[in-house]
């Protein structure tokens, strides 16, 4: 065991696959000598060489398809999108190209499209998105996002090891703001598993990224009130599991849908539409869903505090929900 | 720029070859004209787009190729497929939307691959987003290098298609990476319905390399010879390591964008003009003036490639449609299908017993 950082944590684990197999190798601007925008790829270059830890242009295109070609020929490469808003700069080659291989083709795409997201560091409008809706409309493509070192780790060994593409969001409000314990042995954290953060029997908080520990706040001071909220935290965008949301439901029969990105069309909208189908019998008042602001993400510090939820309006929603 | 006949590449080719590039064409040529009947019977699902006039520059630029090689053909790069040893029932079953087809019934035309894990051709299908096969194919050659395999990436792209964004990261790309990739593109006149002068501002199509360092030369895209010349020349230099190269091929769409396309606004003289050109009617003249081969000669090879076209035609056509209920299998791994495209020899392949030009290339190497 080993306390380290969401940051550190991801580092780990790409260079433990790295070295465990040569097929890995990391693709991305700046990559390199400098280790990247956030230092996520620090030291790889002086350990790995050249040939597997390769420099760019700025051409995302280019990396996603360099990407997908060298899959093509039994390389499992992790690419990295300085900004996950870059990812709009690819969105082509990587929903039609890389997502419908394997269905059109029977050709899979190993690969990880890995790239820093979120917001609440002052990033702006281009520097702070969490794109998952965009993907979790695009069969084939997997997304991932941790909130914790431990899973940090775990899924990106999981996502690099994964025979589809994988899409893994990391939040980089966490990244050297959160540190928890990482054991030394091997591991993965399968996608496709959410976890319950925090037991309860009211109300269920279901959420996922940096919002898992607003979530968590939230409930701490719910709890003083006697209100017990369960936090969910879903780890893995697409597939979703529905399972957990639906078993914690079953037992506080009230939820709230969180996230970071805007609500219209949001991840909230599937998940509580999933709730509703799946779950009707068990709700004891509607799905209420807690986003951003429809909106483009604002700059300054007031304003984005303005644009994002919060600890209050969570306290609020289940306060709510408690009396519905 | 093309060097003095003494030393082109095809110099080397032996009668046998010749005349199977000749085959090749004749036999590209044959499978879209079962097409077209095809298409007008209703019985291909989507629409039909032909190489006429550019069969040529896609078999003789393939030919190039070593026959484990990767190429990654567009929809006008029938004869590229037809090289690199696909079988002619694949396209059918792929234009007819067969449940044996290479996709199962779930993409079209030229939409498929064939990644085999070791030797034989690799055969990396498009998207229809036009741009895109150039960093793909980029990155093919970024992983053979990684692999240790020697092997090529050939690509083409429309003069058209050299104007999108993913063009010109793919070029600079392989550039910088010094990456294996033989890029032909291909100046046939129109981009749909825009002409090239619409396209870019440049007097030729080789050009666009300029800016990326790249090795360059344009060829005339109907002398078929002409054209597997250049072709060599980039597919030996990405072989010897020296990066990757583009050919320009002066072509001419001889047929609208699709069969649906009434052409109208295509030029009438500048059809008559390239009419006078098409390349399979100067290599068999060239191959007749040269005594290479006789009337009678190829002759027979157009009877066999047509009875060949036809027999596949009708194997395809028995085939059955895809099971409804395998609609939603195989998004991800676990329980997708594995593609099998089967990979065939030339009657003169077979003869040879040997690869294409397998000689020249461990001569030079
Ligand atoms: C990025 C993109 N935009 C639009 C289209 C629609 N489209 C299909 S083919 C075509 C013309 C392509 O022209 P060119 O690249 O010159 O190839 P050619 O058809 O002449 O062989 C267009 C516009 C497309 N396939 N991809
Ligand atoms: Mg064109």
């Amino acid at each position: 065991m080993a306390e380290m950082t969401y940051l550190e944590a991801i580092r780990q684990g790409l260079a433990e696959e790295m070295a465990r197999d040569e097929r890995v190798y990391a693709i991305g601007e700046d990559i390199g000598a400098y280790g990247g925008a956030f230092k996520v790829t620090e030291g790889l270059l002086e350990r790995f060489g050249a040939e597997r830890v390769i420099g760019t242009p700025i051409s995302e295109t280019a990396i996603i398809g360099a990407a997908i070609g060298s899959a093509y020929l039994g390389m499992r490469p992790v690419a990295e999108l300085q900004f996950i808003d870059f990812v709009a700069c690819c969105f082509n080659i990587l929903t039609n190209f890389a997502a419908k291989s394997r269905y059109r083709w029977g050709a899979g795409v190993p690969m990880v499209v890995r790239g820093p997201c979120g917001g609440g560091v002052s990033g702006g409008p281009f520097h702070s998105a969490n794109p998952e809706a965009h993907f979790l409309h695009t069969p084939g493509l997997k997304i991932v996002e941790p909130s914790t070192a431990y899973d940090a780790k775990g899924l990106i060994k999981a996502a690099i090891r994964d025979d589809d593409p994988v899409l893994f969001l990391e939040h980089k409000f966490l990244y050297r703001r959160v540190k928890d314990e990482v054991p030394d042995a091997d591991y993965v954290v399968p996608i496709g598993q959410a976890v319950v953060r925090r037991p309860g029997d009211d109300v269920t908080v279901v959420t996922f990224g940096a919002m898992t520990y607003t979530a968590l706040e939230a409930a701490e001071q719910l709890a003083q009130r006697d209100v017990e909220v369960e936090v969910i935290d879903l780890r893995t965008l697409s597939p979703l599991d529905h399972e957990t949301v639906l078993q914690s439901v079953a037992k506080t029969n009230k939820v709230v849908v969180l996230h970071e990105a805007q609500r219209t069309g949001g991840i909230g909208a599937e998940i509580a539409a999933a709730i509703t189908e799946r779950g009707f019998e068990h709700l004891d008042a509607p799905p209420v869903r807690l986003a951003s602001l429809d909106t483009p993400v604002p700059y300054n510090p007031g304003l984005e505090a303005a644009f994002r939820p919060g600890v209050e309006q969570i306290v609020a929603a289940v306060g709510q929900l408690v009396e519905y | 720029m093309p060097t003095s006949t003494a030393t082109r590449p095809s110099d080397d080719l032996t009668r046998d070859d010749r005349l199977e590039l000749y085959y090749f064409a004749r036999l590209t040529r044959d499978i879209e004209e079962r097409l077209a009947v095809l298409y007008r019977q209703n019985k291909v699902v989507g629409g039909l787009y032909r190489s006429l006039g550019q069969e040529g520059e896609s078999v003789a630029s393939a030919y190039a190729l070593a026959e484990d090689d990767a190429v990654a053909a567009l929809i006008r790069n029938l004869g590229s497929l037809i090289v690199q040893g696909i079988r002619p029932r694949a396209v059918f079953t792929q234009y007819m939307a067969k449940g044996t087809s290479p996709t199962r019934g779930r993409d079209l035309n030229l939409h498929f691959s064939h990644i085999p894990d070791a030797g034989g051709p690799i055969v990396v299908g498009p998207i229809s987003m036009l741009g895109d096969l150039v960093p793909v194919m980029a990155g093919v050659g970024l992983g053979a290098r990684m692999r240790g395999r020697a092997l090529v990436a050939m690509t083409y792209i429309g003069d058209g298609g050299t104007s999108t964004g993913a063009f010109h990261e793919g070029m600079n790309f392989a550039a910088v990476q010094k990456l294996p990739l033989v890029v032909i593109a291909e100046d046939n006149k129109y981009a749909y319905s825009t002409p090239v002068s619409q396209q870019m501002a440049l007097a030729r199509i080789d050009q666009r390399a300029e800016a990326y360092g790249i090795p360059h030369e344009m060829v005339d895209g109907n002398d078929m010879l002409a054209v597997y010349d250049a072709s060599r020349r980039a597919v030996e230099r990405a072989r010897h390591g020296d990066g990757p190269s583009l050919v320009g091929v002066d072509t001419m769409r001889m047929r609208g964008h699709a069969e649906h396309d009434d052409m109208r606004y295509m030029s009438k003289p500048l059809l008559d003009a390239w009419k006078a050109r098409d390349p399979i009617a100067r290599y068999h003249a060239h191959l007749v003036e040269t005594e290479i081969a006789t009337e009678t000669d190829l002759a027979e090879i157009d009877a066999m490639s047509r009875a060949y076209a036809e027999a596949e035609a009708d194997l395809a056509e028995a085939e059955p449609p895809p099971e409804p209920d395998t609609v939603a299998a195989g998004v991800f791994a676990g329980d997708h299908f594995q593609p099998t495209v089967e990979i065939v020899y030339s009657p003169f392949r077979e003869k040879r017993g040997t690869p294409r030009h397998a000689p020249a290339s461990e001569a030079g190497s």
